[in-house]
């Protein structure tokens, strides 16, 4: 989300999404007019209130004209832009991406505390994905419980850095960050030491809020018990940025 | 009651824990009206001790971690026209593929020698041999319809049995979902 | 400073050493090296001793036939490589033999023809000097002309001037994706703000590519002024090279290059007694191919996490910490200093209609000759090949040359007759990369080429996108399967379906091209992905 506008200059921009003709401020993002206007785009790594990353590949859109897929977190609106946001090519895209995430670690939904709650699982279900048809890599990852108040399943993680983020963008701290490549990639709590050991980590629970998955939850949860609320981010971001 | 001839089912549990039979017969009433339509020539909940011939559809729950659980999947396969993989262990491999992660022999030293304190030892007779990877019904043969979930509620298995009675192809995303 | 002085300064160094007639020239670059050239130096000038003032021992850059390494010429003090004796394959040994052969004839037993198509074939623009000056001298780089591009550019030109002669030269980004350098400098310049950046991405990282460590090795300077001009044009004073830690001897070259360059005042302040400052600072790769990737290379250079981030916005508007920054390749830079010295128009007037110049390129793989050659675009393949590269060695047919690396494609015997340049090779549904060309005779597996590509591409994924972290994995599982004859026809088009994903839908080009070697081989090959099905 760009911090709130004091610009002069922006400019109104007109523009077309799956038929509507809709307007919309010239530093807005595709997906910020989509979600304004009830347009539903599937996404994992974006989230409202946090700095655009555009590593999900759910929301690319296709734009008239050009055979190139655009990410409708990272693009800008433009004047005149005729947009289609859920084609038949698009579904499938999703679908595939949807499947290697499942494939990639070890999304066990049916023993997972965030069962019923879980955005993964949501985008599945949205995406028709009703099995997945590569195979499952069965990598082993660690569950990292050292904190007293919350734990990190890697098995869940999607990769998708809001915890990253939110942590250093919102809360200041920067506990969190990635190591690795490719698919060992993981999140890490500050030199990859145990989180219950972190010595900046603030104990906030920012990070298990955004956490799309059941990777980051609170500790003494059961199945389906995790239910995260993320209302306090565009608030808390709206605050830190007008500051 | 419908003049055309009673479509031929049949069902069984390979590794799972049957709680998606159960949720098949938590259609109640609904069981009466189903049974007007299909005839369940083969399953766990009635006699039958062979697969006949030349089924319409194959209902699979569980996943497959055994010699017998490959052999029942490939012979549902022969048999039927149409095949489900009915529940997320049919579907994704859930919770019998988590031993995945170990080595078989691990995994059987675990369950038969380190947790057991008077004679461990390993059965070797009168079980299936296990494979060494767990993995979905539709990892050893091709399936046609997958309905997840955990079980897969009573309302799912009814809507995706109306749907292949009535001869169309369900959409079982619109009613179930993986866990649920 | 004006051209006039500079011409005096060369003729200064050019003068310095009025007795020495002759140069016994050692390439001193990392393949001649890694087979011995340092001994042979070492010999050479032992064994000349102080016998005969008139001839000196020099070390100098890549003369291009690295199978032939290591490699000695010699050649009047202004010679070039083809008004040489060349000696291929000389040991330590040799060192006695050649010194006592200067004032006589050859030494027929190490000679190598120079009139081979090798090097008759062959134009030089961006290695004009490589193999004739010594890389650490940068009096050697003045004396042959050196730095006259960057004083005209700074004493008789303006910044447009130059962008009129860059643009018009038609020159495109030599590091792969071929856009036009012209405009992309022309959008630097024109872009707002006071602080630009200009970044020489020397992060080579294909399988195969040795073009850019050559010319670093052979002849620093050069990719120095080219940035030094590119700065002076876009307005820019700082600049980075991006140089990968595991070209060691380039890095050294560079620095001492950059070292020298400063002390006699053509870069840093006030570079020729002009308004016109520049400091160059070299940053180190740790070992990531993504990071040749312009955002992930900015990323890096800023001291975070090597990975790419979406674009728009391109680095032309936003880059190095959010400043207009200019990116170009070792090459792209290395092909200025002639274009402002001879004019764009004669740079436009070599090469194809839309791919103007030479491009350099690494042979390798099962071919005579390997080494470094730089053809003027639109030589055809088959000359590369089978002229200039010798075909194939021990009686085999040719089967493939991929180009491009792992971004690139397989291009089978019947096109071999196409005319290189960016656009043909795309509709061969490879690409003109960095210049890699890998040659494949008839023993070679296709589909072990597509997943040795693939494991490229797998292990050097930043992991940030999904399609690419996790696609390649899987594209990379079957690859496998079908090269154990496990795999069945729906696995091949599970792979099929999966190229299409990653390449639509993947951030950078990494992820974007990495299904580029599948899809060419299965395009040409498929037959040999066919052979290989089993598993029922």
């Amino acid at each position: 989300m760009p911090p709130p506008a004091n610009q002069p200059n922006i400019r109104v921009v007109t523009l077309n999404i799956d038929g509507q003709d809709l307007s919309a401020r010239e530093d807005e993002t595709i997906i910020e007019v989509c979600r304004e206007n009830q347009i539903p785009i599937p996404s994992l790594c974006y989230l409202e209130g946090l700095s655009v990353w555009g590593a999900c590949r759910l929301c690319l859109v296709e734009l008239a004209g050009q055979n190139r897929l655009l990410a409708a977190c990272s693009t800008r609106v433009a004047e005149g832009m005729r947009i289609q946001t859920n084609t038949e090519r698009l579904q499938r895209y999703r679908r595939t991406i949807v499947e290697l995430l499942f494939a990639e670690r070890n999304h066990v939904c049916s023993v997972c505390v965030s069962n019923g709650h879980c955005e993964l699982q949501w985008l599945a279900q949205r995406c028709g994905v009703d099995h997945v048809r590569v195979p499952y890599r069965q990598a082993s990852y660690q569950v990292d419980s050292s904190h007293e108040m919350f734990r990190l399943d890697h098995d869940r993680c999607v990769l998708c850095t809001r915890c990253v983020r939110v942590c250093d963008e919102i809360e200041g701290a920067h506990t969190w960050d990635v190591m690795g490549r490719g698919s060992d990639c993981r999140v890490i709590t500050d030199m990859a030491q145990p989180w219950g050991d972190s010595e900046t980590c603030t104990s906030c629970g920012k990070c298990v809020q955004v956490c799309p998955t059941g990777a980051l939850v609170k500790q003494g949860t059961s199945v389906g018990e995790m239910v995260k609320d993320q209302h306090f981010l565009p608030i808390l971001a709206r605050r830190r940025h007008t500051i | 009651m419908s003049a055309s001839p009673k479509i031929r089912v049949a069902t069984t549990w390979l590794d799972g824990c049957s709680g998606c039979h159960m949720s098949f017969l938590d259609m109640d009433e609904r069981l009466i009206e189903l049974i007007q339509q299909v005839d369940i020539v083969y399953s766990p909940l009635v006699d039958a001790k062979t697969l006949p011939d030349h089924l319409d559809v194959g209902i699979l729950e569980g996943s497959i971690s055994s010699e017998e659980d490959l052999e029942k999947a490939l012979e549902f396969r022969r048999h039927c026209r149409i095949l489900v993989s009915l529940g997320d262990c049919a579907v994704n491999g859930n919770v019998p593929a988590m031993r995945n992660h170990f080595k078989l022999a691990d995994v059987i030293n675990r369950a038969y020698r380190d947790n057991v304190t008077l004679q461990p030892q390993i059965p070797s007779r009168g079980v299936p041999a296990l494979l060494s990877v767990v993995k979905p019904v539709h990892g050893v043969v091709g399936v046609d319809v997958f309905v997840p979930g955990c079980p897969p509620s009573a309302d799912a298995i009814w809507y995706v049995l109306s749907e292949l009675i009535a001869g169309r192809r369900p959409d079982p995303s619109s009613v179930t979902r993986f866990g649920a | 400073m004006n051209l006039d002085d500079l011409a005096e300064l060369a003729e200064q160094f050019r003068a310095a050493d009025p007795v020495v007639e002759r140069e016994v020239r050692v390439c001193v670059a990392a393949s001649c090296q890694s087979s011995g050239a340092s001994p042979v130096f070492d010999a050479l000038v032992a064994s000349l001793g102080d016998g005969k003032p008139a001839c000196k021992v020099k070390g100098v850059g890549c003369m291009g036939l690295c199978s032939a390494g290591p490699l000695v010429s010699v050649a009047d003090k202004d010679g070039d490589l083809e008004g040489s004796v060349l000696y291929r394959d000389v040991a330590p040994e040799d060192a006695e033999d050649i010194v006592a052969s200067l004032d006589g004839p050859p030494l027929e037993r190490l000679r190598c023809a120079t009139d081979h198509p090798f090097f008759a074939r062959q134009q030089k623009i961006v290695l004009e000097h490589a193999g004739i000056i010594d890389p650490n001298s940068f009096k050697g780089y003045v004396a042959v002309g050196g730095y006259a591009a960057l004083i005209q550019a700074l004493s008789e030109m303006t910044p447009t001037d130059v962008l009129r002669e860059v643009t018009a030269s038609g020159l495109r980004g030599r590091g792969g994706g071929g856009y036009p350098t012209g405009l992309k400098w022309s959008t630097v310049a024109k872009m707002p703000g006071a602080q630009k950046y200009v970044i020489c991405n020397a992060d080579e990282g294909d399988p195969g590519a040795f073009m850019d460590r050559a010319i670093l090795e052979s002849d620093p300077h050069r990719v120095l002024e080219g940035m030094a001009i590119a700065a002076y044009a876009i307005g820019a004073s700082k600049a980075y090279v991006y140089i990968r830690a595991e070209y060691p001897l380039a890095v050294e070259r560079l620095q001492t290059a950059i070292r020298k360059a400063k002390r006699a005042g053509f870069l840093g302040n006030k570079i020729g007694d002009t308004q016109f400052s520049l400091e160059v600072e070299i940053r180190l790769g740790a070992g990531a191919f993504v990071c040749g990737e312009e955002t992930a290379l900015m990323a890096s250079i800023e001291g975070l996490r090597g990975q790419p981030r979406p674009r728009p916005p391109y680095p032309a508007e936003s880059g190095l910490w959010g400043h207009p920054t200019l990116i170009n390749n070792v090459e792209t830079f290395a092909n200025i200093a002639p274009i402002i010295r001879e004019g764009g128009e004669w740079f436009a007037s070599i090469g194809t209609e839309n791919s103007k110049g030479t491009k350099v390129f690494a042979l390798a793989g099962t071919i005579a000759n390997t080494g470094l050659i730089e053809v003027p675009m639109g030589t055809s393949l088959r000359d590369i090949i089978e002229s200039i590269g010798g075909g194939i060695p021990g009686g085999k047919s040719f089967k493939a040359v991929q180009t491009g690396g792992p971004s690139g494609g397989c291009i089978p015997e019947q096109h071999l007759d196409i005319a290189v340049d960016y656009d043909s090779l795309k509709t061969l549904g490879t690409m003109m990369g960095s210049g890699g060309m890998i040659v494949m005779d008839e023993s070679s597996c296709m589909v072990d080429v597509a997943r040795y590509f693939m494991e490229f591409c797998m292990t050097e994924s930043c992991g940030k996108c999904i399609p690419c972290r996790t696609g390649t994995q899987q594209m990379h599982a079957i690859l496998d399967k079908l090269a154990k004859a496990q795999a069945t026809s729906a696995d091949l088009a599970l792979l099929e379906e999966l190229c299409e994903v990653v390449q639509s839908t993947s951030l950078c080009g990494l992820g974007q091209t990495a299904p580029n070697p599948v899809l060419s081989t299965l395009r040409y090959f498929r037959d040999e992905y066919e052979m290989k099905l089993g598993g029922g």
